[in-house]
């Protein structure tokens, strides 16, 4: 589904993705860890087509080229990114900012816009999966939303667009115990054989509850190990370092 | 800014005003220039009383005497007010009494501007009063709002058929000596719309005026005069555009609204006079006095106003609140987009006591336009416990504008409660990527961001004309993103 072949990206001259491989197959859950300020956030934005990066490599989606296209057409193609922090988007309500959303990709697909009924079903069933006050739905979005409300607005909207390629950076960060646990069931239920998830998240805990098929560990620009879920005990328990040296080890 | 959002800012410029075309209509224009006769042709061709015309030449006396204004934060070369017409009506001339009458280009003219002029098809309950050049070519409803006792005309028939209440109240909220542009307007002034609601009567429907400049190398000098008897209610609309032209033309209207005991009178304008193409060459030049009293105890008049048009917009849409516990209301919302530049806002004047103003400014600027708002406070010291709340928010789309905010406050009751608060923000690339990644394209998000910002002022619009505002808004920004 996602083949990513020597990806590099910069900024203002300045290297931040220093060549990414990764495959990811329809059905899989991938988690991506690694130190703060390694490329994490980088790399979902990259493969979400966020402008203002230098880009070399290759991005293939489904076979075709993502690096060639405009966000919002990766978007319509099935790439859902939930943001480690959401914007507010003041005097637009969550539910004609999801109305926009959802007929804009119907448009793409050819489909007409969604009647009114089906959407408000559709938009109660899905609030219900990650437990988000209806209330939230009349409010602009994430305006004056608390953190956890603004992560569990983002799987709301990920379960409402129900994309095949889902990109959750950090979503466990900001959520209470309880929260976590409702948030992951929700995601769990939203997978399925023909969809896939990569995970990005600093914590062990997230992936008891969505278990990984493969761990990565991104440092410094290049995903330097890559593991089942053991891998992300081993971190749990033992940071980075043990990494660093066994890549210093190699290096000499 | 990375390039590609430079492209796309440059884009915007390519825009399309759509209400561009010029009718073919046959019109009766005078030459060019001002002198004593222009005026005395005018009145005359109006058939006016002795009396108005000789408060025109007044008028006009005392604008000789006067200097164009130079404090505003608009840049133009200086008027050649000799190079304008000043009376300009299509050639069947007299005022017509059914649709029947009217020429049928004048009639295209109005359907492609999506104002169709029969009545029964007309948005539910709205009567239009429709004013191409300097003449109000007709008026709709006029016989349903008559049972009412609701007056609904063109000023030049209302000189007609009601000069008691012309001589009352022409002047009486801005007499010609208010400024260089409203002693010129009251000099030369052709037609505009007259409202006079009876006592206790809520006005059965929307009003609203269609203003269109057609002809080329004239100005539009309209006049507006409303008057709310005591506990009345009248919500009014007026909707502005013009052809494409190279030139700037002029437009300096005066509107007088007088707001009696207990009345209401909500004022709403949609302003989308051509603005001028990319390189800023043509667009009209809006130079508008509008100002309401709030005669009465407990009257109230509220403006909302969305400026997307004209090359220049220079107007401050005030309320003089005399009457104790009265209210003022201003809400605007004005975009710029290419070279147009905007200078506008309100004035409060609080006389009577416990009165309360509301202000709610949001300016939106793109391109290299330049976006000032400028308001002034006043509360004079028999205003005991008088309040105001002024919010100016300003919002940014590239770097290559500007949004200034000059508020004024001259406060002379310690009893007063003035409150004020500014915002400038920008469209963010974090809320744009926001937008794209969930699959809503840059125009489309540019659309649904302004129109969210704007929420609190398009909310104030009457129903039918609040979706045709949001889209407008969307069109005038169409690629704008930075
Ligand atoms: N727009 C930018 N300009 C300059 N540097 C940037 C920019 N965006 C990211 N960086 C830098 O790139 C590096 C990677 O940032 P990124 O946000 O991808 O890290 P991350 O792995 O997601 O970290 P965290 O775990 O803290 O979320 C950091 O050093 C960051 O400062
Ligand atoms: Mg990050």
């Amino acid at each position: 589904m996602l083949n990513i072949n020597n990806l590099k990206a910069s900024i203002d001259d300045k290297q931040i993705l220093k060549g990414i491989n990764l495959e990811v197959k329809p059905g899989e859950v991938h988690a991506i860890m690694g130190p703060n300020g390694s490329g994490k956030s980088t790399l979902s934005s990259v493969i979400a087509g966020r402008e203002g990066y230098e880009v070399s490599g290759e991005v293939l989606f489904n076979g075709k080229d993502l690096l060639e296209l405009a966000p919002e057409v990766r978007a319509w193609e099935g790439i859902f990114l939930a943001f480690q922090y959401p914007v507010e988007i003041p005097g637009v309500s969550n539910t004609n900012f999801m109305r926009t959303c959802i007929n804009e990709q119907r448009k793409y697909r050819g489909l007409p816009d969604m009647d009114a009924s089906t959407f408000l079903k559709t938009m109660r069933e899905k609030a219900e999966l990650v437990e988000l006050d209806p209330n939230l739905m009349k409010r602009s979005v994430n305006q004056g939303f608390s953190g956890g409300e603004k992560k569990r607005n983002e799987i709301f909207q990920l379960a409402m667009l129900d994309p095949k390629l889902a990109i959750l950076d950090e979503t466990d960060s900001g959520l209470d115990i309880d929260a976590l646990r409702i948030v992951s069931n929700g995601v769990n239920k939203l997978r399925n054989k023909d969809n896939a998830f990569v995970v990005i998240t600093h914590y062990q805990r997230l992936l008891d509850y969505i278990i990984p098929d493969f761990v990565h560990v991104l440092m410094n620009g290049q995903i330097v190990k890559s593991g089942t879920k053991e891998l992300a005990y081993e971190l749990e328990e033992k940071g980075y370092d043990w990494i660093k040296a066994e890549l210093k080890e190699a290096a000499l | 800014m990375s390039t590609s959002e430079q492209d796309i800012l440059e884009q915007i410029t390519g825009d399309d005003y759509k209400y561009g075309f010029v009718s073919n209509i046959e019109q009766d224009i005078i030459p060019k220039g001002l002198t004593e006769d222009t005026v005395r042709f005018i009145s005359a061709k109006k058939n006016e009383p002795h009396w108005l015309l000789d408060w025109r030449l007044k008028a006009y006396k005392h604008w000789l005497g006067m200097t164009p204004p130079d404090w505003q934060n608009v840049k133009f070369p200086p008027i050649d007010y000799q190079d304008i017409s000043y009376y300009a009506s299509p050639k069947e001339g007299s005022k017509l009494n059914s649709l029947d009458e009217l020429d049928p280009e004048i009639k295209a003219t109005y359907d492609k501007l999506g104002i169709p002029l029969e009545e029964q098809l007309i948005l539910a309950g709205v009567a239009v009063d429709a004013v191409l050049d300097s003449v109000s070519v007709i008026t709709t409803f006029k016989e349903k709002l008559a049972e009412k006792g609701v007056i609904f005309c063109s000023i030049s028939e209302a000189v007609q058929e009601h000069p008691e209440l012309i001589k009352k109240y022409l002047g009486s909220v801005v007499p010609y000596t208010d400024n260089y542009f409203a002693a010129l307007n009251s000099a030369v002034f052709s037609d505009g719309s007259f409202v006079y609601i009876p006592k206790g009567v809520r006005c059965p429907m929307e009003l609203s005026t269609y203003f269109r400049i057609n002809a080329k190398g004239t100005g539009q000098f309209e006049r507006t005069l409303l008057i709310a008897e005591d506990a009345s209610y009248v919500s009014y609309l007026e909707g502005c555009t013009a052809p494409k032209r190279d030139e700037n033309q002029l437009h300096a209207a005066v509107v007088e609204l007088v707001a009696m005991e207990s009345a209401e009178i909500k004022y709403s304008t949609v302003q989308n006079w051509y603005p001028g193409d990319k390189d800023g060459k043509g667009g009209i030049y809006n130079f508008v006095t509008k100002r309401g009293v709030c005669m009465g105890n407990g009257s109230k008049i509220s403006w909302t106003q969305v400026e997307t048009g004209s090359a220049i917009t220079w107007k401050y849409p005030s309320v003089v609140l005399k009457g104790d516990n009265s209210i003022g209301e201003f809400y605007s919302v004005a975009v710029t987009n290419n070279l147009q530049q905007a200078d506008t806002g309100t004035k409060m004047i609080h006389i009577g006591k416990n009165t309360k103003s509301r202000i709610v400014s949001k300016g939106i600027s793109a391109g290299k336009s330049q976006n000032s708002y400028r308001g002034l406070v006043k509360v004079r010291k028999s205003a005991a416990n008088a309040r105001n709340y002024s919010q100016c928010d300003s919002l940014l789309m590239g770097d290559k504008c500007g949004a200034h905010t000059f508020p004024y406050f001259e406060i002379n009751n310690n009893g007063a409660t003035v409150e004020h608060e500014a915002t400038t923000s920008k469209i963010g690339e974090d809320i744009m990527f926001y937008c794209n990644q969930r699959g809503i394209s840059q125009e489309d998000a540019v659309a649904l961001i302004v129109n969210g910002y704007a929420k609190e002022v398009l909310d104030k619009l009457p129903m039918e004309f609040a979706v045709e505002a949001k889209k407008l808004l969307a069109i005038s920004l169409e690629g704008s993103v930075g």
